[in-house]
């Protein structure tokens, strides 16, 4: 568990420099999470208050699949300070992430086929 | 990484630019499940090359806020629609924004035009396929799309379509054409 895990003891207000703290000031996630990757909790049991409030909303969320943008949105944290968390939840075998098939930086054509009949059924 | 493999969950996006307030976010809440959700991004010194801070200064960050819509389009794969402010001084974001998505919708408001040269711009040269949606006010069209696409100098591929940014069957057939035209740019680039 990383050092900046203080046991729940945090004030209530979560200002900037808060999330920036519980990221340990990084800004760059382990791994180039794309904003539209999907994320669902790894575990059905709810975090304990041995983990920060940031994670235990985030794993709550998380049992129905969100993506990152929607962490963000709902939790009121920017994207940035999201894809940190994110990422380091996955390291710690919290949650699980499904990032976007891409082939060369493009969804590839399978794909785009299934939305576009996703979308003419609508 | 490659997760969606073994669980068949997958998710991509859409990208709606346009100018302000030519209905970006009302385009996206026609379709989207949920009510549009604001995520906020942080420009930061290490990003903010494009912009003047040296005009502001003590100021290194700046929050831009993009508005995005859900739509589930089968068990097991979710369509994001994100809408984006589109002034150049955001393009940081729109590298970000546009990697792995399947394509934009420009928005375009046709009696002010020049709002969406940057969009168009920025996504031929990011080679992302997008067709320009001329957003009618109660069913007008002021002007025809020779036009706009004169004014904008589209190349003759880019498709316009008329839509509705309010209502849903026009915002759908919209986005039908978009990924019709990345099938096609993927197919014959």
């Amino acid at each position: 568990m990383a050092s900046w895990h203080d046991g729940g003891s945090e004030p209530e207000r979560s200002s900037l420099v808060r999330m920036y703290a519980v990221t340990g000031g990084r800004t760059a996630p382990r791994s180039e999470l794309a904003m539209e990757a999907l994320v669902s909790s790894a575990t059905s049991a709810q975090l304990g208050t041995a983990f920060t409030r940031e994670y235990r909303a985030i794993s709550e969320l998380c049992r129905q699949v969100r993506s990152v943008a929607e962490i963000s949105a709902l939790l009121a944290i920017p994207l940035g300070v999201a894809r940190v968390l994110v990422a380091d939840m996955e390291a710690d075998g919290l949650v699980r992430i499904y990032q976007p098939q891409l082939e060369a930086g493009l969804p590839d054509r399978s794909l785009l086929e299934r939305v576009l009949s996703g979308l003419r059924r609508l | 990484m490659d997760f969606a493999g073994s669980s068949g969950l997958a998710s991509t996006k859409i990208v709606v630019a346009g100018g302000f307030g030519v209905g970006k976010t009302t385009f996206v809440g026609s379709v989207s499940e949920i009510m549009p959700l604001t995520t906020e991004a942080l420009m930061t010194d290490a990003s903010a090359g494009i912009d003047d801070l040296a005009r502001t200064p003590g100021k290194t960050t700046t929050t831009v806020a993009m508005d995005f819509g859900r739509l589930s389009l089968d068990h097991d794969l979710i369509l994001y629609l994100f809408g984006t402010p589109g002034q150049h001084r955001f393009w940081f974001m729109w590298d970000d924004l546009v990697r792995g998505a399947v394509g934009a919708v420009v928005l375009v408001d046709s009696r002010r035009l020049a709002d969406s040269f940057p969009a168009v711009d920025y996504f031929e040269n990011a080679k992302l396929p997008f067709v320009v949606g001329l957003n009618g006010w109660d069913g007008q069209f002021p002007h025809a799309e020779d036009d706009v696409r004169d004014a904008l100098t589209l190349s003759p591929h880019v498709p316009i379509v008329r839509t509705d940014a309010r209502v849903r069957e026009a915002v759908k057939g919209t986005l039908i054409s978009l990924v019709e035209h990345a099938l096609m740019v993927r197919t014959h680039p």
